[in-house]
């Protein structure tokens, strides 16, 4: 019997693939020239590659980093590499990257929008990572007041007794539909905080400020500046386009005609018109929609019109989310008895919101990236503050270097975003 | 009981309804929601004219033709400084479209070729294509527009350097065309007596491309007979207009752009500010097309290139009469919202000084006028007509292409 085994029981050594079929010059073979045009295209990349790297590369590196102006750069720089050499002047970077990053923050108070900044991360996480333990949330639900107190600082009243109205408006919302049904209760949910913003946060802060006066060193709004007014302003306005979106995408499926139009109508109006008018509406006209006498600074203008342009934007993501959703969840919350709201709430914007997590990332990216136009409305964002660092005399006539930072930053910036985008696309990919 | 019930017994309406009946809480909503938004606009309208009486500016159009004195130096139509400030805005409108069109064609032909070399076979040409997509979509479109707007001052020569006897830089392009660092001087048409029989029978030469096209197409569908189409119609648009030229005895004649005093005078000008603009806005909105191209190529099923190969199609040929055209319908959706994405983002010209609508308009007549409110309000009716427009067109063309299915 076992003399009579066909199978052979030990392996064969792995032998080496066919001659032509591995090795680096296969590999030029296939992937570089596999035809004449692509062999010519080949060349020709490589010959323009070699051209811009040689125009730049020395360029970069015969620079000098320890200038204090324009002239005394040159002059170190032709003194270490020659005479007639063309170098780059990274000096302005480094003299100036604290004002790049932090617009004209006091510097001993740097550590305040650094601590916010890493503050985002923990409180983005339980959106980023399903492994966060939840009771994060919490943290993410008072990371706005607590990032707000930190960077324009004051006292901590304010923003506590502004998280009061929201306490407010939750508790109407769980105690009262009890009492007089679940849609009063919404409306009482929405008109409730807004009262106690108006008419009651400013005495309350006062008062309590004046029995346990706890406060930190307030900086105005005109000292925000560089990539802190950038990222400001574009988590302001991602952070809350996002529960407006969500309204405004709702309202635009709802089979209530008015609402419909209207959301339509505004979702279309700021989708329709390019954001550099509505920062001329911040700068100039609004204003003139409050009651005579309010005047509010240029930066919460601009965080106003930002939102309101992203939340059109964050409408269409969503409503695109909500569109992917089967029909048959729908119906199964229905059959389940849920109104309208518990509904959306648990069944439907879950699943949404899911969905729509990399266009969320992506529409983040781009609202990012367009933070850069309040430079045209005179705020000092990264570009901004090249022409205020160009129009100092030391300076004047420096162009390459300090686009080439806010250029890097950007990039570092977006590009991560937009690789974490496809991680997640990758991950919640839960079909088939 | 029952139907006695709901014969006779309907029930009464009582007020209470309008909240627990569903048949009318739907209507209560929205009457509801119509007057909170009624109210809300009411306030802000009426906040705005008494803020605006308060300044002593009641809303009114009439700025709009008072002289606008102020000079537009790259213009499509005819345009000085004593004109309206109604003619500035319509001079910027056209800037606007002029940027726009032209942006969107060379954006269209970066997207398609960038995207289809993304997915080459050759390792480098991938792989660059993928850096330049990269790259220009991480950084602001702004920083591109003035970057590209500083490279061309800084590296094109001046106007100066063109001067003199022995002059540092020459016209390229027989001494037709001056590259210089505010402009690109090109020569311009002259029409002499009987240029309008040549453009007549260009005109007519165009029109027999259209036709010689379809006679064609109709010819290969009924005998399979091949015809090189490419070739006789570049003759039917050369040959006719050429040979009239001639026997007209050159009636269209160029005006080169010549070295003056000071500067370049005849022919026309385009400026730096325009190129940078357009050459800044079609390679940030290319990189974008080329993403949505590569998305839509990888959409066609693999089989679908399979079966062209099987059939003896060339790579190119499997491409072009294959692939494009079932990835189009993908492509199709995201190109018409880049395209209007350039148009918005050609607003910011502003920031290298092209006079466009938002340049005129919403720059130096409101300053000068003072009158934000309506400059805004029309500045913004200008770009969401041109938005809708567009839209509109697109959705129209993608109506046109999609599948027609049974």
């Amino acid at each position: 019997m076992s003399d009579l085994s066909y199978v052979r029981t030990e392996m064969l050594d792995e032998k080496d693939p066919p001659g032509g079929e591995a090795g680096i010059v296969t590999w030029i073979h296939k992937n570089l020239f596999p035809s004449i045009g692509s062999g010519i295209l080949t060349v020709i990349s490589i010959f323009l590659v070699y051209q811009l790297l040689a125009g730049i590369l020395p360029w970069m590196f015969k620079s000098s980093w320890t200038a204090s102006s324009l002239n005394e750069c040159r002059e170190a720089i032709h003194l270490a590499y020659g005479e007639g050499t063309e170098g780059a002047c990274w000096s302005v970077i480094n003299e100036r990257y604290k004002q790049l990053l932090f617009g004209f923050y006091p510097s001993e108070l740097y550590w305040r929008p650094i601590l916010a900044f890493f503050l985002l991360f923990v409180a983005i996480a339980p959106v980023l990572f399903n492994k966060v333990p939840r009771k994060v949330l919490y943290f993410s639900a008072i990371y706005p007041f607590l990032a707000f107190w930190m960077v324009w600082g004051g006292s901590i009243w304010v923003p506590i007794s502004a998280m009061l109205g929201l306490v407010v408006g939750y508790y109407a919302s769980v105690i009262l539909p009890a009492v007089i049904g679940s849609l009063g209760a919404i409306v009482a949910a929405m008109i409730l905080p807004i009262v106690w913003w108006i008419l009651l946060a400013g005495p309350v802060a006062g008062m309590l400020q004046g029995i346990v006066p706890i406060s930190i060193e307030s900086v105005g709004s005109d000292k925000l500046g560089g990539f802190t007014l950038s990222v400001l302003i574009g988590v302001v306005g991602i952070a809350l386009s996002l529960p407006i979106g969500i309204l405004l995408a709702l309202g635009r499926q709802s089979p209530l005609f008015v609402v419909k139009i209207i959301c339509v109508g505004f979702i279309e109006f700021i989708r329709g018109v390019p954001l550099i008018t509505l920062l001329f509406v911040a700068s100039t006209l609004l204003n003139y929609f409050m009651p005579p006498g309010t005047s509010f600074d240029l930066v919460l203008r601009v965080m106003i019109m930002v939102t309101l342009f992203a939340s059109a934007y964050m409408a269409e993501v969503i409503r695109g989310g909500l569109a992917a959703i089967p029909k048959g969840q729908y119906e199964a919350a229905d059959a389940l008895g849920l109104d309208f709201w518990k509904a959306t709430r648990l069944i439907i914007m879950p699943q949404a919101l899911k969905i729509s997590i990399p266009n969320i990332v992506s529409n983040f990216i781009g609202l990012f990236k367009d933070t850069t136009l309040v430079s045209i409305i005179g705020l000092l964002d990264p570009l901004g503050l090249t022409n205020a660092i160009r129009a100092n005399q030391e300076w004047n006539g420096v162009v390459w270097e300090l686009y080439a930072f806010v250029a890097l930053l950007f990039f570092i910036v977006c590009f991560s975003m937009s690789r974490y985008s496809m991680y997640l696309e990758r991950k919640l990919k839960t079909g088939h | 009981m029952a139907m006695a019930d709901q014969a006779g017994n309907q029930p009464a309406f009582r007020l209470s309804m309008l909240i627990y009946d569903s048949r009318y809480r739907s209507l209560t909503i929205q009457a509801v929601a119509l007057m909170l938004f009624m109210l809300a606009v009411a306030w802000l309208l009426s906040n705005a004219a008494s803020n605006l009486a308060a300044l002593g500016k009641p809303l009114g159009f009439g700025f709009l033709s008072q002289p606008a004195g102020y000079d537009i130096n790259q213009r499509l139509i005819e345009y000085n400084n004593q004109m309206s400030h109604g003619r500035a805005a319509l001079v910027g409108i056209l800037n606007t479209l002029l940027v726009a069109v032209l942006g969107c064609i060379t954006a269209t032909a970066i997207g398609i070729i960038v995207g289809v070399l993304r997915l080459s076979s050759n390792w480098i040409i991938s792989r660059l294509m993928t850096v330049y997509i990269e790259t220009v979509r991480n950084v602001p479109v702004l920083l591109w527009i003035i970057l590209t707007n500083a490279l061309l001052i800084e590296s094109l020569p001046k106007i100066a350097s063109f001067r003199g006897k022995d002059p540092a830089s020459d016209l390229i392009l027989w001494d037709s065309v001056a590259v210089t660092n505010s402009g690109t001087f090109i020569p311009s048409p002259v029409f002499g007596g009987g240029s309008g029989i040549v453009i007549a029978m260009f005109v007519l030469s165009l029109i027999a491309i259209v036709f010689f096209g379809r006679w064609a197409k109709a010819r290969q569908a009924a005998t399979g007979a091949i015809l090189p189409t490419f070739w006789i119609k570049l003759a039917i648009f050369i040959i006719p207009a050429l040979l009239f030229f001639f026997i007209m005895g050159r009636p269209v004649t160029l005006e080169y752009p010549e070295m003056a005093r000071f500067r370049f005078e005849g022919g026309y000008v385009i400026r730096n500010s325009l190129i940078s603009l357009w050459l800044a806005l079609s390679l940030y909105t290319g990189a974008f097309i080329a993403e949505a191209v590569r998305a839509g190529i990888q959409a066609v099923s693999q089989g679908q290139s399979e079966a062209a190969f099987a059939l003896g199609l060339r790579p190119n040929k499997t491409m072009s009469l294959i692939v494009l055209p079932q990835a189009l319908r993908v492509i199709i959706p995201p190109l018409i919202s880049q395209y209007l994405n350039l148009t918005k983002n050609s607003s910011l010209a502003i920031a290298v000084g092209y006079m466009d609508v938002t340049g005129t308009l919403g720059g130096i007549t409101l300053n000068q006028t003072g009158r934000e409110m309506e400059s805004l309000m029309i500045l913004m009716a200008c770009y969401l007509s041109i938005s809708i427009t567009v839209s509109v067109f697109m959705n129209w063309y993608n109506e046109s292409i999609k599948m027609k299915e049974r």
